[in-house]
């Protein structure tokens, strides 16, 4: 078969009949094989019939392919109720000649046989059926009901491999129903008939909960995704999971967003918080705050005019939102707004891929710019860490693709837990751990970043502290015995609070001295001042003296010159 | 004649239905075996009606039609199929209800 693989163009190539059940079409890359028999096999209850019916009915409602549903084993009337539960309106579908239903009834006790016959009259009425409405798909369910009806299995296993001959010359996509058997995929070893594409579902319980899974076996002539898939069925129908489409190709935003916390939003670098679209991780041990970082970052979001959807595993919304009124967060008027929407389950409701589908729905239907799981690790108790890893994988892979910021919360003890957030840890970009510091006698809480891609964050261990008002981080205390935290750190505030009033005490007392030794010294000076100006004034008087003196000595010399030249003028008289 | 079938004889006639599907040596065996029977066990009261398939292919439905040839009794109830080219004349006796009647004459 080979060569259709080795067909030169689309012409050759394998077309396919999407199924229209979210996640089957990913897998299979379009859907089943068009023209071509399907074998859907797996235990009771594995959700065969569900597939083959949804199937059709998607056919006729969003591909415009009518399809016949030949039931061996559930009358016509008891399927369409069955289905009913799952928004299948079939009586409706049957009026409209969009469906046919045809029941095959086979019962042993009815019937003898005897000689050679075949099943030309099956052939007929399917023909008659599909001819009646056009139909392009077909299901027949479970067609292993004839070898408990029929005792000639050699005629029965001749008349199914032409039938399924048939089926393909008919140009009808077919998908048909098996039980599954012990030793291979179905009882009556159907599956060697239908060569072409064979679908295995399967129903596991684990710790109590039950997960159902799909595998495409085989499927000639095409790629498919050959893992197995969790699937669910709900009110909608199935959806089956495609765990790891992962491309790790989605569009980034540098985009930054508040924590809600401002001294958290400088710690990790630039002081404007997480990348939109980024996936955050607070972990800590019991009663360290990671719900009231988890609300803050939702009552930041939702003051941002933002939708949040809180997905609450542990507390119920009300505890939640009188625990948040008393440290100051009012989310009820959030709620009210219809910017926060809470969602709480025990996680034990349903398996992790219930969960996880669950999750998808809600944001879908909310779409939230932010979502919160609070915590993460009560997932735990449904599945193993392994398990818990792929759904957050796959669920941080989504909300990045969509460009949602979620915060997980997980609970960290010493033991086991420890490996939970190494598991989970790797997976998301920012990493934020809230520890117990115990010394003195005292449990205070630590806030690190473990981890911040892209970002230049803070490598400080701060105290993180709750109050009336909030929660909030202080710088720890360096002191000489190391990081103080608490009353540790109150004490060493208010000591050195006293060391800096006793140093200003000291101070003042200097200062004073100063002021006195001033006032001496000036008084000292001003004396000295005194005394230089009567000193002065004392030399000035003497030097005035002189001046006086010289003055009047310079007179009276003038006054004796000039009498004794008087007398000269009478001369010899004098003389 | 037994009692039995005196019984049936004033009843109604037997009515028999064969479906086929087109002329096949299959159909056309279990034909010419059916009105053998009825001569040798039946005769003048009962009805035989061929239901060609691919004629009137909606009427394989209505009884339940998954193998050719299929023989239904509808009447005296309660009804019975016998498929194959009723080759077998003990099989088909006893899955028309005849064999019994007969085993109460002897």
């Amino acid at each position: 078969m080979s060569k259709k693989k080795l067909s030169p163009l689309g012409a050759r190539q394998l077309k396919k009949s999407p199924t229209g059940i979210t996640g089957l079409d990913e897998i299979t890359f379009g859907g089943l094989p068009r023209e071509r028999p399907t074998l859907v096999c797996g235990g009771p209850g594995s959700g065969k019939t569900l597939l083959g019916i949804e199937f059709i009915v998607n056919g006729v409602l969003k591909f415009d392919e009518p399809g016949v549903i030949l039931a061996f084993e559930e009358k016509g009337d008891e399927l369409g109720v069955n289905v009913a539960s799952l928004g299948f309106d079939l009586d409706k579908l049957q009026a409209e000649k969009k469906i046919k239903i045809d029941y095959v009834h086979v019962d042993k006790t009815e019937i003898e046989e005897t000689g050679e016959y075949d099943l030309s009259g099956l052939f007929v009425r399917l023909d008659h059926a599909i001819n009646s409405i056009k139909a392009k798909r077909v299901l027949l369910d479970t067609i292993e009901n004839l070898f408990a009806g029929l005792t000639n299995e050699g005629i029965i296993r001749s008349e199914i491999r032409r039938l399924f001959q048939w089926l393909k010359d008919r140009g009808v996509t077919t998908i048909i129903t098996g039980e599954r058997g012990t030793m291979s995929l179905t009882r009556q070893g159907l599956e060697e008939y239908v060569s072409d594409c064979v679908i295995l579902l399967d129903h596991r319980v684990q710790n109590q909960v039950s997960t159902r899974l799909l595998r495409v076996v085989k499927y000639r002539g095409t790629v498919h995704g050959t893992n197995e898939y969790p699937f669910l069925i709900d009110r909608e129908g199935i959806s089956v999971l495609p765990i790891t489409s992962l491309e790790l190709s989605y569009k980034v935003s540098s985009e930054k967003i508040s924590s809600g916390i401002p001294t958290l939003d400088e710690m990790l670098g630039e002081g404007n918080g997480f990348f939109r679209g980024s996936s955050i991780l607070v972990s800590g041990t019991a009663g360290t705050g990671k719900t009231s970082v988890a609300a803050s970052f939702a009552n930041a979001a939702c003051s941002r005019r933002e939708r949040v959807l809180y997905f609450a595993f542990e507390e119920s919304p009300q505890q939640i939102i009188r625990n948040m009124a008393s440290i100051g967060m009012d989310l009820q008027k959030h709620i009210d707004k219809k910017f926060l929407r809470f969602h709480s389950a025990r996680p034990t409701i349903h398996g992790l891929e219930m969960h996880l589908v669950d999750i998808h729905k809600k944001i879908e239907e909310f779409k939230p710019n932010v979502i919160i799981i609070d915590p993460v690790t009560n997932l735990a108790t449904i599945g193993s860490m392994s398990e818990v890893k792929s759904m957050l994988i796959r669920l941080i892979d989504y909300l990045a693709n969509i460009q949602v910021s979620v915060m997980f919360t997980a609970l960290a003890s010493n033991s086991v837990l420890e490996q939970a957030d190494e598991g989970v840890s790797s997976l998301v970009d920012t990493w934020i751990t809230v520890r117990d510091l115990e010394s003195n006698g005292e449990r205070n809480r630590g806030l690190y970043i473990m981890k911040a891609r892209g970002m230049k964050h803070s490598n400080q261990v701060r105290e993180f502290i709750i109050t009336d008002e909030g929660i909030g981080l202080v710088e720890v205390y360096l002191g000489p015995n190391g990081v103080l935290i608490g009353s540790a750190r109150e004490t060493q505030k208010l000591e050195e609070a006293a060391g800096v009033e006793i140093k200003s005490f000291a101070g003042n007392q200097r200062d004073r001295e100063i002021q006195r030794k001033k006032t001496v010294l000036e008084a000292k000076i001003a004396s000295l001042q005194e005394e230089f100006e009567s000193l002065k004034d004392e030399l000035n008087r003497a030097d005035q003296e002189d001046a006086l003196r010289k003055k009047f000595f310079d007179a009276n010399r003038r006054e004796l010159t000039k009498k004794r030249y008087l007398n000269d003028n009478r001369p010899k008289r004098k003389q | 004649m037994t009692i039995g079938l005196n019984e049936n004889s004033k009843m109604a006639k037997w009515e028999l239905r064969l479906y086929i599907a087109g002329n096949t040596p299959k159909s056309a065996t279990a034909l010419r075996n059916l009105k053998k029977y009825c001569e040798e066990h039946l005769k003048g009261i009962y009805d035989i009606e061929v239901i060609d398939l691919l004629k009137n292919p909606q009427l394989a439905e209505g009884d339940q039609i998954l193998a050719i040839p299929t023989l239904v009794k509808k009447v005296p109830e309660p009804v019975r199929k016998i498929i194959g080219d009723l080759s077998n004349e003990e099989k088909v006796l006893v899955g028309l209800d005849i064999r019994a009647a007969r085993s109460g004459k002897n």
